[in-house]
């Protein structure tokens, strides 16, 4: 958690990246921009996913549709805040030469997407046969 | 074969500005798909204040969004080695995407 504070502190503060190690090959620190991106777009589908689900599935009992829809945003915030935390950490060990951070995240995104799929095939048959 | 000091900007084999430039241009149609279906969302069922002050918001954000992407862009697309990507301009583009997620939670409730 603490780790986590000192890299919000590093999100808005370029210099004090720039102080540590050396500048990287610009072509690694343009690959590490480009999984930041990608990160960046599954926060914002599964954010567009969750408009979805309040707009298009209509007949769900209100519950189940807003839950779903809170899910799904919740989940696109806290994707994006992981993207840019994760960009910043990648970024300083390239600079210092270290390994690449490891992350469970993927892993949980995975399950949490999985879970959520689920749950929408049931509350759809569900909320059709009622 | 020994170069000048002042070296002629190679052209990288590898493409790596143009499918950075590429992955924005993707990331800010995911944006405008999410703002599009954020929009519709505070215009369903007839025009209200609130309604109409999110949608602005959205619409705003959407703004922001694109702006940031230019900026980028442009970076990237200038001549010779690309400047580095600012954490203050990444942090800009996800506290924007957050909004956007913000401005949802308070359309769907």
């Amino acid at each position: 958690m603490i780790e986590f504070v000192r890299n919000v502190r590093l999100w808005f503060e370029p210099q004090q990246i720039r102080q540590e190690g050396g500048t990287p090959d610009y072509r690694f620190s343009l690959a590490n921009e480009r999984t930041f991106l990608a990160w960046l777009r599954t926060a914002l589908a599964l954010i567009g996913g969750g408009f979805a689900v309040d707009q298009f599935l209509p007949d769900l009992r209100w519950g189940w549709r807003v839950g779903l829809a809170l899910a799904l945003l919740a989940a696109g915030a806290l994707c994006s805040l992981r993207a840019v935390n994760h960009w910043v950490r990648c970024e300083r060990a390239m600079r210092r030469g270290a390994d690449l951070p490891v992350s469970r995240f993927p892993a949980v995104l995975s399950l949490v997407v999985a879970v959520v799929a689920v749950a929408m095939v049931v509350v759809v048959l569900v909320g059709w046969e009622g | 074969m020994s170069a000048g000091p002042v070296a002629q900007p190679v052209r990288d084999p590898g493409l790596q500005p143009e499918r950075t430039r590429l992955a924005w241009r993707r990331t800010t149609l995911s944006g405008t798909v999410a703002a599009v279906l954020a929009m519709r969302t505070a215009l369903h069922g007839g025009v209200s204040v609130a309604g109409g002050i999110v949608c602005a918001l959205c619409c705003g954000l959407w703004l922001g969004f694109l702006a940031l992407a230019h900026r980028r862009i442009s970076a990237l697309t200038a001549s010779g080695e690309p400047s580095a990507f600012a954490p203050r301009q990444a942090t800009a583009t996800v506290l924007v995407t957050v909004a956007l997620a913000v401005c949802g939670v308070a359309l769907v409730l």
